[in-house]
């Protein structure tokens, strides 16, 4: 399958990119791994004139844990997060969430960036990113400025970054407690039938801290579940607390039937799922 | 679109093609520089076949445009052994039967090949986890697996006696 024609650039730095951008406009898209964009171009379904390719762009290769905050350059492959003691120990969960995208070949390639930007319900990290409060920094000709991860979606494959921007990196607090991502698929290498992020945190007295539950592939965004958290931290993590946030969350969710089953279906699937994923982040608080 | 000359390093040697930027890398390797090793398999970064490593990556050569590759070190099947020397991944497929009708093979090798280097002893767990990118619709992968432990083994051995 051969894509439509484009010019190639690869720019060296960001603001060479950004500045490539602001001149080609409309007709040019940024690439990152290419794994979701350059399919889509094979189906014609993107046909961009122009492709600006971010891989000599190295500041956004990076990994930094500094004063309580991560900070994750755009560029970074899911083979180099999963790779990574220093966010292994400052945010597990992320670890987690990579090793169930896609396949190893996928994961080489596969940037946190593009999996975020890219406004895809099927990725898995977008409400990875929600469940833990992330901030993304987007770089345009007017400068930086930051939308957190829980506004920045707001339909399949429409986010509030803006055309002539691109987003640099996510930034987001150390993890504290226990934390799970769980996902029902048809095979490895699928898109989640349904999946949940959940962090949880135990208080000094056994109640629960804080909480934030996410959800992936079960609406055209990924969702965070705050009433469903809050009830959490509000009622301790028993059994019927659990059902009842899992309740709430479920009025939150929107599936639509696909090739992965009905949608009655993906609402059964996503209810054991996010409970699962309760049970095992507070089994590991 | 005109075409722009690529320059890479392929099996250790250097090489130059002219594409398109919208040829994929896969097809320069087999149409411009007869490296027939990787087969199209899916054409859709699902099947593996194609798997070529590139600075130490296993990545399906399908999803990449060769512009994208300018500069870098791409190994292939034929990059590993030869008929005449066989890598043991190679012998072990052979002597396991590893597989049946072939057209998964040089994929799957390139892809255990990498797989080895990062995990020199892995679990049976670890090697089908790890050849998960890499479909074969005849074995039933169980040969596969087989193929790929004892290939391990034997590296880990010839280690240990140099």
């Amino acid at each position: 399958m051969i894509t439509g024609s484009f010019e190639y650039h690869q720019p060296g730095t960001v603001p060479d990119a950004i500045a490539l951008l602001s001149k080609l406009g409309d007709d040019a898209r940024v690439i990152a791994g290419g794994h979701s964009l350059i399919p889509t171009m094979k189906l014609r379904l993107a046909m961009p004139e122009h492709l600006i390719d971010l891989q000599a762009c190295q500041e956004l290769k990076k990994i930094s844990v500094s004063g309580g905050e991560v900070c994750i350059g755009a560029m970074t492959t899911q083979a180099e997060l999963i790779a990574s003691e220093e966010l292994h120990q400052a945010a597990p969960i992320v670890r987690e969430t990579s090793l169930q995208i896609a396949d190893p070949q996928v994961r080489y390639m596969g940037t946190l960036g593009g999996n975020v930007a890219n406004g895809d319900p099927g990725n898995d990290m977008p409400a990875l990113m929600q469940c833990l409060d992330a901030t993304f920094v987007l770089s345009g000709p007017d400068g930086e400025r930051t939308v957190l991860a829980r506004e920045f979606y707001e339909a399949a494959y429409f986010t509030a970054r803006d055309d002539l921007e691109i987003l640099t990196e996510a930034r987001f607090p150390v993890c504290a407690g226990g934390y799970s991502y769980e996902k029902q698929k048809r095979k490895i290498g699928d898109y989640a039938t349904a999946a949940a992020a959940v962090l949880l945190s135990k208080g000094g007295d056994g109640g629960c801290e804080t909480a934030s539950i996410a959800l992936t592939n079960l609406a055209d965004t990924p969702i965070y579940c705050q009433q469903a958290s809050e009830h959490l931290v509000q009622n301790g993590v028993s059994d019927a607390s659990i059902a009842d946030a899992v309740t709430s969350a479920m009025g939150q969710i929107d599936p639509v039937d696909d090739n992965r089953g009905p949608a009655e279906f993906k609402r059964h699937a996503a209810a054991i799922i996010l409970q699962r994923a309760i049970q095992q982040a507070w089994s590991r608080a | 679109m005109s075409k722009q000359t690529i320059s890479l390093n392929v099996n250790g040697k250097s090489v130059t093609a002219k594409a398109e930027p919208r040829e994929l890398l896969i097809h320069v390797l087999r149409e411009q520089l007869e490296i027939t090793g990787p087969h199209i398999g899916c054409e859709t970064s699902h099947c593996g076949a194609c798997t070529v490593e590139i600075d130490g990556m296993s990545v399906k050569s399908c999803t990449l445009f060769a512009v994208q590759a300018q500069g870098k070190e791409i190994t292939t099947i034929e990059g590993l052994g030869d008929p005449d020397k066989l890598h043991v991944l190679q012998e072990k497929f052979k002597e396991h039967h590893g597989l049946q009708c072939g057209y998964c093979t040089p994929g799957m090798i390139t892809r255990a090949h990498r797989l080895l280097k990062e995990n020199p002893s892995p679990t049976e767990e670890d090697v089908r986890f790890g050849i998960a990118g890499n479909l074969c619709r005849c074995t039933g992968y169980q040969n596969i697996v087989k193929s790929v432990m004892a290939a391990a083994e034997e590296l880990n051995n010839k280690e240990a006696t140099t």
